[in-house]
């Protein structure tokens, strides 16, 4: 009876997202707004991406509830994770072979390099801060599985992350005070396609990028610490 | 029946019909996880399809844009960039609370969870427990 | 022409996910919805969106995939197909 009813539900739902595809006119869009942002983007905001302007200059309070999912998640995560009983420095993992060892060595430099060149160059190319924060979230994270005995620094981490945050907030409240509205940019617009162009739009990438990277490297060594409590120990 | 546009959403919708039936239809907890993930994907394609214009460009503005028409609706791909990253927070949160259980009750059949909680809350409010097997599954 | 290459990898994407839904290693299945995001990154550059081509590489197809196999091995499940072959 479950089966037939949960077959019953996907053939209706196939039925509906159908019919939806019927009306959609798909590759013809009505851009009305997109056809505004195309014209008056560049010049408005001085970002050569048009997409780093809607995210960050257009639809910045979105950007900041993001954040604030991301912040929530990740500390969640942490928190519920490390509450059993924290075994001192017992690590049952050997070192990683030799050949992860002396990459992770050669390719940290390498990871920081790429993922900071993406995060600052966000609004002329495509790239911005959320993918640069994940390449250094994983670059972060990579000694870590190379020698699991090495603790990360969650304090560090922490700090990184509600300074950027921080950051972050107050450069909208200056937008704030100064030009009426939160978020608003305001430094020297520039050339477009040059590195300092685009008001604050490059300082907002930069500070989302680290807080992205810290948290994300924080969540992933929380995940990586070993279990110590045994299965069933909890249920009566 | 062979255009770009179809072969696509039909992609969408069985990415999304493949990952909503498995969240409905399966029984082990890591299985729903997986299936949340496809679901997510098939959405976010949905989405980027429908800004999709044929003979345009990338919506970086570059000095040569002579011969197309125009540029893709920037406003969805932004929206999809917030849904890819709130995604994969979703999924860890998932994660840690899927561990906790593991933890707490032994196994990930959400038949065998169901049953031993209903065993808890029945032993913590002073109830006769029904001391009935685990139902079946019809197959 | 381009219509071929679109179609061949929607059929690799769909039959993916399929496989991830059905297989028993669980292992196996998370390595699966992994090719289900790289499929999906390759569609969106066609799509013409660099942007969002990067973000699903870089959290589908690298983050999110590192926190199921990490959260697999956490979970005890992690199993390849040769440890059940010696103990049997």
């Amino acid at each position: 009876m479950h089966r037939f009813t949960s077959f019953l539900f996907l053939g209706g739902f196939l039925f509906f997202l159908s019919v939806l595809a019927g009306i959609l006119p798909l590759g013809d869009p009505p851009m009305l707004i997109g056809q505004v942002i195309q014209n008056q983007g560049a010049t408005e905001t001085g970002a050569a991406n048009l997409v780093t302007a809607v995210v960050l200059g257009y639809r910045g309070i979105d950007t900041l509830g993001e954040l604030a999912i991301l912040f929530a998640a990740a500390t969640a995560g942490g928190l519920v994770l490390s509450s059993g009983r924290r075994k001192s420095s017992v690590c049952s993992d050997d070192d990683a072979g030799f050949i992860v060892k002396t990459a992770a060595e050669l390719l940290f430099p390498l990871l920081v390099v790429a993922g900071l060149y993406i995060v600052i160059h966000g609004h002329l190319t495509p790239g911005g801060g959320f993918q640069g924060g994940v390449i250094l979230a994983s670059a972060f994270f990579l000694p870590l599985l190379a020698r699991p005995s090495a603790k990360m620094n969650h304090k560090v981490m922490s700090l990184v992350e509600g300074f950027s945050g921080a950051a972050f907030i107050c450069i909208g409240l200056i937008g704030l005070f100064n030009h009426g509205a939160f978020l608003q940019p305001f430094l020297s617009k520039g050339v477009v396609g040059e590195l300092f162009s685009a008001g604050t739009l490059p300082l907002l990438y930069i500070a989302v990028g680290l807080k992205v990277g810290a948290e994300l490297a924080g969540l992933l060594a929380a995940l990586n610490e070993e279990d110590d409590t045994e299965e069933g120990n909890e249920h009566a | 029946m062979l255009d770009a546009n179809s072969i696509l959403f039909a992609g969408a919708v069985g990415l999304l019909v493949i990952g909503i039936g498995g969240m409905v239809i399966s029984d082990h907890l890591y299985r729903m996880l997986l299936a949340l993930a496809l679901a997510e994907a098939g959405a976010n394609l949905m989405l980027v399809l429908a800004g999709f214009k044929w003979n345009a460009v990338a919506p970086i503005v570059t000095f040569s844009m002579a011969g197309t028409s125009g540029m893709v609706d920037p406003v969805p791909q932004a929206m999809v960039l917030t849904a890819i990253v709130i995604g994969v927070g979703v999924q860890a949160l998932a994660l840690t609370m899927i561990i906790r259980i593991r933890n707490a009750y032994g196994t990930l059949s959400m038949r065998e969870i169901k049953h031993k909680m209903e065993q808890d809350f029945a032993a913590k409010a002073d109830l006769p427990i029904e001391t009935r097997n685990i139902p079946a599954r019809n197959e | 022409m381009i219509e071929w290459f679109l179609f061949v990898i929607v059929i690799i994407m769909l039959s993916a996910a399929i496989m991830a839904m059905l297989l028993d290693n669980l292992l196996a299945a998370t390595v699966s919805a992994s090719v289900v995001s790289l499929g999906l990154a390759m569609v969106f550059v066609f799509l013409k969106a660099p942007d969002v081509a990067m973000t699903e590489a870089a959290v589908g197809a690298g983050l999110s995939s590192l926190i199921l196999a990490l959260g697999l091995k956490r979970l005890g499940l992690w199993k390849l197909d040769n440890d059940e072959e010696d103990n049997s």
